[in-house]
């Protein structure tokens, strides 16, 4: 045992790998990347770790291992299940041999996610348990405890994180033993064979396992009832540390059930708690899960207790849950009266929007094209990725953004929409491997008139800098043969195709004009590696010729750049060098200075 | 002291290590035999937005993001970012604020205002005891101004309220920083340190 101060997700990976975990897969999304990562750097040796291309493949590598008996992990965030729904709905009727978790971050708030999705939804939807931790320390428990569950009922099983349990820190006493579990290897059963006739079999027997989930529920630790009263609250995964601490300064008598697994819903320890109780306030972020769970159990058992949340509005339906929230809320339910605190008039601040790196690539990338269409009628569509900040002022260069990989289809639909504006995609290169291709080849077969950017930094950026397919690297340290973009691309079958530095501007320009200008779909690869790879060589200062004209922040908004004490200044700690503002300014004042 | 709850913020932008900051305090927490929690709330790009870390020391049974008005201290590493997140700080709480001043694109754009005076003034005038420090400019002269970070670190410990030493903060902080930095962050955690034992507050 060691005490250490781990991140939710490094507490998820040492509780993996405590597990016996045997191969790992995934894809890195915000909050959940850390999971994979952590154990790829912890890996005792004998463990298999991938960062797949997409979801849906780590979904199904996961679980062929998971049929060969091992213990299996696939990670990634709330969006990333809906890619990988397709095999995760078969595999719930299939079943697995070996322990498999399937780990899904979720992201209240949201800060970093396209949506606020509920991956309880999706529990409920496959009828796969799911465990939804209140704190790191319960969640490296939980990881522990799912493996077990899953070989115990042989179905996969989800652990659910959000973003507050995945990225806070706590101290955790770290059990450094490890349980040994050898894959005895893949035996040959129909039941392996998703058919008609098995699967009405196996729905029947899925239906059935829900109340022996139940009932292991309610004998489980994560769940439990405490307090006394007439009043309740129930709560799920996070929402329960705001509900401790505002109990406590509240000193309210209330009954408490916390749960551990919102689905499927442990019965016993709910008429445990509801016995007695006149009114429940629920207490979870996303959706009425649970408050929805319990709602039912009232009218299935005739019970009188009003069940209030989300749907009733006593709670926001959106966004995340604080302390604050939660303890007004309680308050008004138990009838106290709290005191507002004055509050002081606080002054203008300026806001502080995520804004792409001084010296990222993409910058010049976003730039030249927009010189490259100056007065020509163009839809920019983005992707998911560092470069979905190019829709910020100055560049104002993503029109559209939907999920990954969808940037060179939505091109295609506006196209056929209004065939003489200029449709240009940008996407980047991890995402042209995890859903990219398939909308390029989309492209090429129905001939659809598109030109499609592949901003190549090198790396996953946004996630944090994981490698992929093109990079030549993976998670066993090994290196592997490069899947060069180019050469794909060729062999989709794309007319026009160049590639080039977008920090060489003037050329990058021309490879755009020339990209629109072809009748076809048309790709321009731009290579130039995310500034967090490599340390700037030199800088750029402003100098004597500087005639303040601010064109220099109006056009590429670098956040290096900006004015002091009326002057525009390059603030030496920021920038990286790359140059671009150097072919912006009009009056040569920007030059190269020693680093 | 050693058991007593302690709450720090620590509010700057992106790239500058108060990430990093935090885990060092709840290191030297851990090394005292405290439990500590953290927490970062962290916008979408790699640098250049707004972070929040959240410190809980001894907070056992809490969440770990610290409610408006409890903070016992707050460390601001910019001082617009002070200002954002002052409610959190307690009537009692004291305040150490580097001076340094970092315009957003926004404000550059003339999109958003960043007034200097404006927010210098509603922080002297919500907090009791406030210390100013030039982080940057101590953090150049100890050898880089990435080490301001620790520099400030220095200047918290200095007042003498966390609940830990001065010696095992130190310790925390060349324990968990690459070996080749380590002369460099002592440096800049004792100059830090140096420079509020030898100023006044406020
Ligand atoms: S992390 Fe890299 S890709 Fe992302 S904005 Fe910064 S430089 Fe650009
Ligand atoms: S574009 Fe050139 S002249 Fe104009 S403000 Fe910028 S540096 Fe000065």
């Amino acid at each position: 045992m060691s005490k250490k101060l781990l991140m939710g997700n490094e507490a998820i990976a040492f509780g993996a790998i405590r597990a016996g975990v045997n191969v790992v897969t995934g894809y890195p999304g915000t909050p959940s990347t850390e999971v994979l990562e952590t154990i790829a750097h912890n890996n005792p040796g004998d463990l298999y770790v991938e960062w797949s291309v997409n979801e849906k493949s780590a979904m199904e590598i996961a679980a062929g291992a998971a049929y060969s008996g091992a213990r299996t992990m696939v990670t990634m965030k709330q969006v990333g299940l809906n890619v990988a729904a397709d095999p995760l709905m078969t595999l719930a009727y299939i079943g697995v041999k070996g322990g498999m978790v399937i780990l899904v971050a979720d992201d209240p708030g949201p800060f970093s996610s396209q949506t606020e999705q509920d991956t309880r939804h999706f529990a409920k939807f496959s009828n796969l348990p799911v465990l939804d931790p209140s704190t790191p320390e319960e969640a490296y428990e939980m990881v522990q405890y799912a493996f077990e569950l899953s070989e115990l009922v042989k179905l996969p099983v989800f652990l659910r994180p959000t973003t507050r349990v995945c990225h806070a820190c706590a101290t955790i006493d770290v059990d450094d033993g490890r349980i040994s579990n050898k894959p005895e290897g893949f035996v040959k059963d129909l039941n392996w064979v998703i058919f008609p006739n098995l699967s009405y079999r196996k729905h029947i027997h899925i239906e059935k396992l829900q109340d022996e989930l139940s009932d292991i529920f309610s004998k489980l630790k994560f769940n439990q009832v405490y307090g006394k009263g007439r009043l309740g609250v129930a709560v799920s995964g996070v929402a329960y540390t705001y509900v401790t601490e505002a109990v406590e300064k509240l000193k309210a008598d209330i009954k408490v059930f916390k749960a551990g697994t919102p689905y499927p819903l442990p019965k016993d320890k709910a008429e445990e708690f509801l016995s007695g109780l006149d009114e429940v306030l629920v207490f979870e972020e996303l959706d009425p899960v649970l408050e929805e769970e319990l709602t039912l159990y009232c009218a299935a058992n005739k019970k009188n207790v009003n069940i209030l949340g989300k749907k009733t509005h006593h709670l926001p339906c959106a966004g995340e849950y604080t302390f604050e929230l939660v303890y007004s809320a309680l308050a008004k339910f138990i009838g106290v009266e709290i005191a507002e605190g004055e509050k002081a008039e606080i002054p203008a601040l300026p806001t502080r929007a995520p804004v792409l790196c001084a010296g990222c690539p993409h910058r010049a990338s976003f730039y030249a094209t927009k010189v490259a269409l100056k007065g020509q009628k163009a839809v920019f569509s983005g992707d998911i990725g560092c470069y979905t900040l190019g829709n910020a002022k100055p560049l104002d260069m993503v029109d559209t953004c939907l999920c990954m990989g969808a940037g060179i289809t939505v091109a295609q639909g506006i196209h056929r929409t209004q065939p003489d504006t200029k449709n240009v995609a940008f996407v980047g290169d991890s995402t042209f491997f995890h859903t990219g291709i398939p909308g390029i080849i989309n492209a090429v077969y129905n001939n659809t008139d598109i030109t499609v950017i592949i901003l190549d930094n090198s790396t996953t950026a946004m996630t944090g800098h994981q490698p992929h397919p093109g990079i030549g690297k993976t998670m066993m340290n090994s290196i592997s043969n490069k899947i060069d973009i180019y050469s794909v691309v060729k062999a989709c079958g794309v007319g026009h195709i160049t590639k080039g530095n977008p920090l060489d501007f003037k050329n990058a320009v021309e490879l755009i004009k020339q990209a629109v200008e072809f009748n076809g779909p048309s790709v321009v690869i731009f290579e130039a590696p995310c500034i967090a790879l490599f340390k700037p060589t030199e800088l750029y200062e402003v100098n004597e010729n500087c005639k303040n004209c601010k064109r220099c922040i109006n056009t590429i908004g670098c956040p290096a750049i900006s004015i002091m004490d009326g002057e525009v200044k390059i603030e030496p700690s920021l920038c990286y060098g790359c140059g671009l503002c150097t072919n912006v300014c009009p009056f040569n004042a920007i030059r190269r200075c020693e680093k | 002291m050693i058991n007593s709850k302690y709450d720090i913020l620590i509010a700057g932008v992106g790239g500058q290590g108060t990430v990093l900051a935090s885990r060092l305090i709840a290191a030297a927490a851990i090394k005292q035999g405290s439990f500590a929690r953290t927490s970062e709330t962290i916008g979408m790009s790699q640098r250049g937005g707004c972070v929040v870390s959240h410190v809980r020391i001894n907070s056992e049974k809490s969440g770990s993001i610290i409610p408006f008005n409890t903070a016992d201290m707050l460390i601001g590493f910019e001082l617009a970012e002070v200002a954002r997140n002052m409610q959190r700080l307690s009537k009692e709480g004291c305040c150490i604020i580097n001076t340094q001043v970092i315009k957003p694109v926004s404000a550059s754009l003339g999109a958003s205002q960043y007034d200097i005076e404006g927010i210098t003034k509603y922080i002297e005038d919500n907090s009791k005891e406030i210390y100013f420090i030039d982080g940057y400019d101590i953090a150049k002269e100890a050898g880089s101004v990435k080490a301001v970070n620790v520099v400030l670190l220095g200047a918290a410990t200095a007042v003498g309220k966390m609940p830990f030493s001065k010696e095992v903060m130190l310790e925390a902080i060349v324990e968990n920083v690459p070996q080749k930095f380590r002369e460099l962050n002592e440096k800049a955690f004792v100059m830090g340190y140096d420079f509020i034992s030898t100023t006044q507050s406020k």
